[in-house]
């Protein structure tokens, strides 16, 4: 991707190129050969030219709708993480990098990753507006609190690059600089094995569901006084106002922070459930939705028959 | 003496004398001069900010100021530069001055709002002017939530109140243009007869009274969370802070347009006087105006394609946003065809016309590259965008400015300048300006980010040459201030009509007399009518 990102980037450089060259190269030669020659001499009577306009009403037009659908097409292929990506969690903090690996391991400012592998990040913001950006790799996505943002990549080539805050957030924005290492997939598993072991964020969400009483009320069975959230990620929720959402990190972020924003049917309104905003860092969040996404349906039937 | 005062008619200069006269004018050209003073302080304060930067910015440590520091240099250079130089430049100084006159008429239609404006500036700078010395601002130009909202200790408050105060004078301005363009033109002065300019002051006109609003209650929403902590973008209060950069952006993108479409403006009306010849396509040069400022106001959202906006919506912005190049690049087609065949002079504007073109050419295709969504990743918040921006603000609105300023100064103020002064002021500004940003066109593309005050090491060549082009830059922009002065006290007088232009401002005498025309005018031409003189004959 970061190849053909070059390419299109050369393509729309010719072109403006050309442009520049012809403009400039016309301006000069008419300044030069139709300078004035005496002090009163005036210019031909010429006022327009029909098909000149169009000609150049059109020509633009063409290149710019081009470069519209390439960049597109490209944006779209960008935002479509593959299914076979290993998930990384990343979260911004004045002024810090904070990344969790699949199996636990944690870092600051540092990212390892292994080459050849589809990497997705799951970013989010514990206070103002970050954004993380590997300009090497050409990717970049703002990390906005309150939301789970993605983004994902692929390193090539082993080595270290940047990895830079790339919104303004405040005093040391310049100093919100780490970067990624890109090993070959066995170094890289050496270096994780190497690392301080915990839990992988799964586990460590489960530790949050049970530490902050979501258990409670979230019984897998349905008997709970929340809605079971077993085979929740991914599936399409009624709510309680008659809309319908895909749950996805983001519905499940802020069903979380904010539980009165969208109610599942028949469990309000009002929810009973407490917001928990301000009490679980971004993290936590994270992990607690890693956790989610394990959480298998209780039993093989409904999810049969949802396939039927 | 007084014989030859009787004789002559007095100009809008002389009569009547003394400061309460100009601070108490209700005369559209002596609130221009009232602007001209003012804007032109603003933008040596800019530019002592912009040096603060660039010299920052030769080493990759952050050596020369401390981060915070760093942060509200650049963030008071993007203030004061945007609300209190660009904005007002072109519209309020020579729009101020000629618009009236190039319709025929003998002032705006609303006098006293015309200089209540330049007042709620004055009064709008001072309150920011408050908030610099009372701890600075550190927010960014762009004030992002919640950022600006929650976490910063300046004084954001008081410039927000501050940029909500200068808006008024804006819509004002915009508000009497319209009025006066609809209301005031003399007999035979019909739409199409009008100068380039002042349909290009129009469509600015539009923007201003359409856009100003919504930007003065974002910034007013900003200071509302701030000081009564209601949640509008802060996300633990139950805000969205990407709504904020969807209700700045519906501001701040058209406010674009406001600092480049009357630098078109100015532009048509150079070509066609250094050419002396008729604008090449004029009804496609006047439309252009006013697709380019319609379109505008739909095309935001391209400033989030990676802030979590939809995609669906990102497509939107995409499509419409290179739809803005047609327009643009119209124009472009249309100044250089109408030099074909022209007579053109190589007096100094001429010098300023072929900066602005070449400048402006650049800035504009830049922007394509911004718009092309799957770019954009890469590009955007990069140093990419602030050469793109820079060379459409500066390279093409400040050069259509200081080209304006050049070939209407003997008709403001009666007085000839050094034409060898001008060309070497265009000449450095030229060179100058593309070796402080073209640089910045590669540093965006290897990754510098905007707004850093310490960078890796491996940029540090290229922001040398950027500072040094800042250098030369900042020469050019000097040279002006002492021709200009100097023209004041010891230039020669300026004929009616120095450059042999057409056009109603040309016919009275230079300065103008107070109410401009001794008899109200009757237009029967086109605008532009260079008729070579042998036709004349066969007439």
């Amino acid at each position: 991707m970061a190849t053909e990102m070059d390419l299109l980037y050369l393509f729309i450089a010719a072109i403006s190129a050309f442009f520049v060259v012809l403009v400039a190269a016309l301006v000069v030669i008419f300044t030069i050969k139709f300078r004035r020659r005496t002090p009163d001499e005036v210019g031909a009577d010429i006022h327009g030219s029909l098909v000149l306009e169009l000609t150049w009403t059109f020509i633009p037009f063409v290149l710019a709708m081009v470069m519209f659908v390439w960049g597109a097409d490209l944006f779209f292929r960008l935002s479509k993480p593959p299914a076979d990506a290993m998930d990384m969690y990343v979260v911004g903090k004045q002024w810090m990098w904070k990344v969790q690996h699949p199996t636990g391991v944690r870092e600051i400012n540092e990212m390892h990753v292994p080459i050849g592998r589809n990497v997705r990040i799951f970013l989010g913001s514990e206070d103002v507006i970050h954004d993380y950006s590997i300009p090497a790799f050409r990717v970049k996505m703002d990390a906005v609190p309150g939301e789970i943002t993605t983004l994902w990549f692929q390193a090539t080539v082993p080595g270290t690059y940047h990895l830079l805050c790339m919104e303004y957030c405040g005093t040391k924005h310049s100093g919100m600089i780490g970067s990624v290492i890109a090993m070959e997939p066995q170094a890289y598993e050496a270096w994780l094995s190497g690392g301080a072991s915990t839990a992988s964020p799964a586990v460590e969400g489960e530790k949050t569901f049970n530490e902050y009483a979501c258990v409670t009320c979230h019984k897998n069975d349905g008997t709970g006084r929340g809605p079971s959230l077993a085979g929740v990620y991914g599936s399409t929720v009624a709510l309680a106002d008659g809309r319908s959402v895909v749950a996805d990190d983001n519905y499940i972020h802020e069903s979380v922070m904010n539980p009165q924003a969208k109610i599942v049917k028949g469990f309000g309104p009002p929810s009973i459930m407490p917001p928990f905003q301000g009490q679980l860092s971004e993290e936590k969040i994270l992990q607690l939705i890693a956790y989610i996404k394990t959480l298998k349906p209780a039993s093989g039937a409904p999810e049969a028959a949802k396939k039927g | 003496m007084s014989t030859v005062a009787t004789q002559e008619r007095q100009s809008y200069l002389d009569a009547p004398y003394g400061l309460a006269s100009w601070l108490l004018t209700k005369d559209h050209k002596r609130i221009a001069m009232l602007y001209l003073i003012s804007i032109t302080l603003f933008f040596a304060v800019g530019g002592m900010f912009a040096a603060g930067i660039r010299m920052e910015l030769l080493t990759p440590q952050g050596d020369l100021w401390t981060s915070d520091m760093y942060n509200k240099l650049f963030t008071l250079h993007g203030v004061v530069m945007i609300f209190f130089f660009l904005i007002p430049s072109i519209p309020a100084t020579l729009g101020n001055f000629l618009l009236p006159i190039m319709i025929g008429a003998k002032d705006l239609a609303f006098p006293r709002i015309n200089l209540l404006s330049w007042y709620i500036y004055v009064l709008g700078a001072t309150i920011t002017l408050a908030a610099v010395f009372n701890g600075g601002l550190d927010t960014g130009w762009t004030f992002y939530t919640p950022y600006s909202s929650v976490a910063s200790n300046t004084s954001v408050s008081t410039a927000a109140i501050g940029v909500f105060v200068t808006g008024f004078s804006s819509i004002l301005t915009g508000l009497n243009f319209i009025v006066t363009v609809h209301r005031m033109r003399a007999p035979g002065m019909t739409w199409f007869r009008m100068p380039l300019f002042v349909w290009a002051q129009y469509a600015t006109s539009l923007v201003m009274i359409l856009g100003t609003p919504v930007v003065a209650i974002t910034v007013l929403l900003v200071f509302a969370e701030r000081a009564l902590h209601l949640g509008f973008f802060d996300p633990t209060r139950g805000g969205d802070p990407v709504l904020f950069q969807h209700l700045f952006w519906f501001y701040s993108h058209p406010a674009v347009y406001i600092m480049i479409l009357p630098g078109m403006g100015v532009m048509s009306e150079l070509v066609a006087a250094v050419s002396r010849k008729q604008v090449f396509g004029y009804g496609f040069v006047a439309f252009s105006s006013l697709a380019i400022a319609i379109l505008g106001f739909l095309v935001w959202g391209h400033h989030l394609f990676v802030s979590s906006q939809s995609i669906y919506a990102g497509l939107v912005f995409s499509i419409i946003t290179m739809l803005v190049a047609v327009p643009s690049a119209v124009k472009t087609f249309n100044w250089t065809a109408t030099m074909f065949k022209g007579s053109v002079t190589w007096e100094s504007p001429t010098f300023w016309v072929i900066g602005f073109m070449g400048l402006f050419t650049i800035g504009g295709l830049t922007g394509l590259f911004l718009a092309t969504m799957g770019l954009d990743i890469h590009l955007t918040d990069s140093y990419f965008v602030v050469a793109h921006f820079h060379y459409i603000m500066v390279g093409g609105a400040i050069m259509a400015y200081m080209g304006g300023l050049h070939f209407w100064w003997p008709k403001m103020t009666g007085k000839m300048y050094s034409e060898s002064g001008a060309k070497a002021s265009a000449i450095l500004v030229f060179l100058g300006f593309n070796l402080t940003f073209f640089p910045q066109f590669i540093l965006g593309y290897m990754g510098m980010p905007r707004r850093y005050h310490a960078y890796p090491p491996e940029w540090q060549v290229l922001n040398v040459a950027s500072t040094l082009g800042a250098s030369v830059l900042a020469v050019g922009y000097l040279l002006p201030a002492f021709y200009f002065t100097w023209s004041l006290v010891k230039g020669a007088a300026a004929p009616a009509n120095p450059w042999g232009a057409k056009g109603l401002e040309w016919t009275v005498p230079s300065p103008p007399p107070t109410f401009n025309f001794d008899e109200d005018p009757i237009v029967n031409e086109p605008a532009y009518n260079y008729k070579p003189a042998r036709e004349v004959h066969v007439a």
